[in-house]
């Protein structure tokens, strides 16, 4: 069952910007199982596409340190002509915008096709477009023998996404990495989008990592889930511990900020600042504690670690066991608020 | 898809209306009517010339002129050249042709120095290649043609004599021959290229810019994720949708010939369309210019309308069922 796919360890990508290079990603270590979904959390701008990114070996000029084992063999910076037998195959992505991630000039059902064609060489032109039809079934997409012939500008966003999903899915991936798949698309469309990954997880028993800034689309679909802050993870857990006992400062004040629909909450949270740019990301000490100014200095570590709390629960930095929310507590120190 | 096309042509319509009424009227503005050029006679009295106007019905009002002169430019009728003695549809019509297989040859030379040129350069982009390429659309761009062919003409026709210096092709050669046609080839190697040198330029840095901007879609990260090579990211996803306005640009290419076409063929003395416009403005010979800008005005606008075409059976967002 919790046979291990995927082991990222100590995974560092970055760009570089004039003479110097910065980090979008920064010392990721995690792990995904078969038939599991880890969920990835964080602002935008905290690094969870880049660290997307890394794993298809899709940058282009990125500097990647660190391993990525997947099924037991390090694909970080590998030959592209190796990767490109892994990818689409082995290990396949579903993009953010349905609506920019098909090419405009293409029948969606070639779109799919050429997935196959890439990978499955030896399969004849009836089967191929037999797979393509059944594949857009799969998703759910009605007429499919009809669309199969439609270019991407005739489908709507929620069609589109499908198509994007089929090709992923085309030669059942046994890596399925999902970037924001439902943040393009209305909350009905959402729904059914969730559905169907789920589904695919249970009917090809892979990994699926799912990246999202919605925490709503998290509690349902993971069976892990990673934060990420500032290309950190700050804290990894199963689901439940994570919304029952979140330590870390971060994913604290992200679930605060999440409206609450039996009321009780007059005010949203709201984390002070912004997700720093790349090139402003603090090197050393907690990237969180701009944000977190009213928490003593001292609470920090000089150079945060993951720290195993309880079995499977890890979090960054030592601030969690001091960190309190600002109306939470009487005594906000004098130099706290007003000192950012 | 036909409907497309139709409607299309039916704009063309008062297009063609409106630019015969402009160069009708710009005509009337210019020194002298279709009579100055015809007068024999030195001794002609002011009254017998008036006469002569009332009778060819040149003091009819501009509408009922322009009424006439439509009805003939719509049976073939351009009118007399008074310079040259001949009518102007006999006059235009070898030029013409000359002028169209010049086109012809500018276009397949720009084309075949654009394509290449233009994908290395979008493809390698910031590479030394890619600044030599560019470097050389800089130096066009800001090069004039006339110049340009001159300096080709000098160096390639008189200082080689490699190539012809003038005409179309060599006197004495009985048309229909294949020494005919291969010294018409012959005389349109040199402003061909000198012409399309220049004018590529455009085409290699729109080319260029559509790979570099096709390169950076989300649809090529897609098809990285699929797992093909770059030679297939290339052949099936970048190029694919970066030649397409470039043929679509085709039509429009044609437009810009017709100014590169009147420098180019004065310098190399080539009867075409282009000298013959430049002769007769300086010779006032009136019927033949506006018959000249006419013909112009109808390249440029059936230029626009090949690329509207073109477009709209290459690119399925505009294709029309």
């Amino acid at each position: 069952m919790s046979e291990e796919l995927l082991e990222v360890k100590n995974l560092k990508t970055s760009f570089r910007i004039g003479e110097e290079h910065y980090a979008a990603v920064d010392d990721v270590t995690l792990t995904l199982n078969k038939n599991e979904v880890l969920g990835i959390v964080g602002e935008s701008g905290s690094g969870k596409s880049a660290f997307a990114f890394s794993l298809m070996g899709l940058h282009n000029r990125a500097k990647i340190e660190g391993n990525i084992n997947f099924k037991g063999e390090n694909i970080a910076n590998t030959a592209p002509g190796k990767l490109n037998k892994l990818r689409g195959d082995d290990m396949a992505m579903i993009f953010q915008d349905p609506l920019t991630a098909l090419n405009p000039l293409m029948e969606v059902g070639d779109q799919i096709a050429e997935t196959l064609i890439l990978h499955r060489s030896d399969m004849s032109q009836k089967d191929r477009k037999a797979r393509v039809i059944e594949l857009l079934n799969m998703v759910g997409i009605p007429y499919p023998e009809h669309v199969y012939g439609q270019f991407p500008h005739e489908l709507s966003g929620g069609m589109r996404q499908r198509v994007v999903i089929a090709i992923a899915i085309a030669n059942k991936p046994e890596l399925l990495i999902a970037d924001e798949p439902t943040t393009a698309l209305d909350v009905t469309i959402q729904a059914q989008i969730l559905d169907l990954i789920r589904n695919l997880k249970n009917d090809m028993n892979s990994g699926i990592i799912l990246i999202t800034h919605d925490l709503g689309v998290i509690a349902e679909m993971a069976d892990r889930v990673a934060v990420m802050y500032a290309g950190q993870i700050v804290e990894v857990s199963d689901v439940h511990t994570l919304f029952e006992n979140p330590l870390h400062p971060y994913t604290r004040s992200l679930l605060n900020s999440v409206p609450n629909a039996e009321g009780g909450q007059d005010k949203l949270h709201v984390i002070q600042g912004i997700v720093p740019s790349l090139k402003k990301l603090p090197r050393e000490g907690c990237r969180f504690a701009s944000r977190i100014p009213w928490v003593d200095a001292s609470a920090h570590e000089e150079n945060p670690v993951m720290h195993e709390i309880a079995p499977g629960h890890f979090v960054r930095c030592t601030c969690h066991s001091q960190f309190y929310f600002p109306d939470e507590s009487k005594e906000v120190q004098s130099n706290g608020v007003s000192g950012s | 898809m036909w409907k497309f096309i139709v409607r299309r042509l039916i704009i063309t319509f008062p297009q063609l209306v409106v630019l015969s009424v402009l160069v009708f009227l710009a005509a009337q503005f210019m020194p002298g009517d279709a009579l100055t050029g015809s007068i024999g006679n030195p001794n002609i009295t002011a009254e017998q010339l008036e006469q002569r106007r009332e009778a060819l019905g040149l003091n009819d009002p501009w509408y009922v002129r322009y009424g006439d002169w439509v009805s003939g430019v719509v049976q073939g009728d351009l009118g007399e050249s008074y310079r040259f003695k001949m009518p102007v549809t006999e006059l235009i019509g070898q030029r013409i042709v000359n002028s169209f297989w010049l086109s012809v040859v500018t276009l397949i030379f720009t084309y075949i120095i654009a394509v290449p040129l233009g994908i290395l350069s979008g493809r390698y982009n910031d590479s030394l290649l890619d600044q030599s390429i560019t470097g050389y659309t800089y130096v066009g761009f800001a090069t004039p043609l006339f110049i340009f062919a001159l300096v080709m003409l000098w160096i390639f026709g008189y200082q080689f004599g490699w190539f012809p210096t003038n005409g179309s092709v060599e006197p004495g050669l009985t048309p229909g021959t294949f020494d005919y046609v291969l010294s018409k080839l012959y005389h349109l190697i040199l402003p061909g290229i000198s012409m399309a040198l220049i004018a590529t330029v455009n085409t290699v840095q729109y080319l260029r810019s559509e790979i570099i901007d096709t390169k950076q879609r989300d649809f090529i990260i897609t098809a990285r994720a699929k797992g093909a090579p770059e030679s297939r990211v290339y052949n099936r996803h970048i190029l694919r949708n970066s030649l397409l306005p470039i043929a679509a640009f085709f039509g429009f290419e044609i437009t810009g010939l017709i100014g590169g076409t009147i420098f180019v063929e004065t310098i190399f003395s080539y009867p075409g369309m282009g000298q013959l416009f430049l002769e007769s403005v300086t010779l006032r010979d009136f019927s033949t210019l506006v018959s000249v800008v006419l013909l112009f005005g109808v390249t440029a606008i059936g230029g626009a309308l090949l690329s509207d075409i073109i477009l709209s059976l290459v690119d399925p967002r505009i294709r029309i069922k």
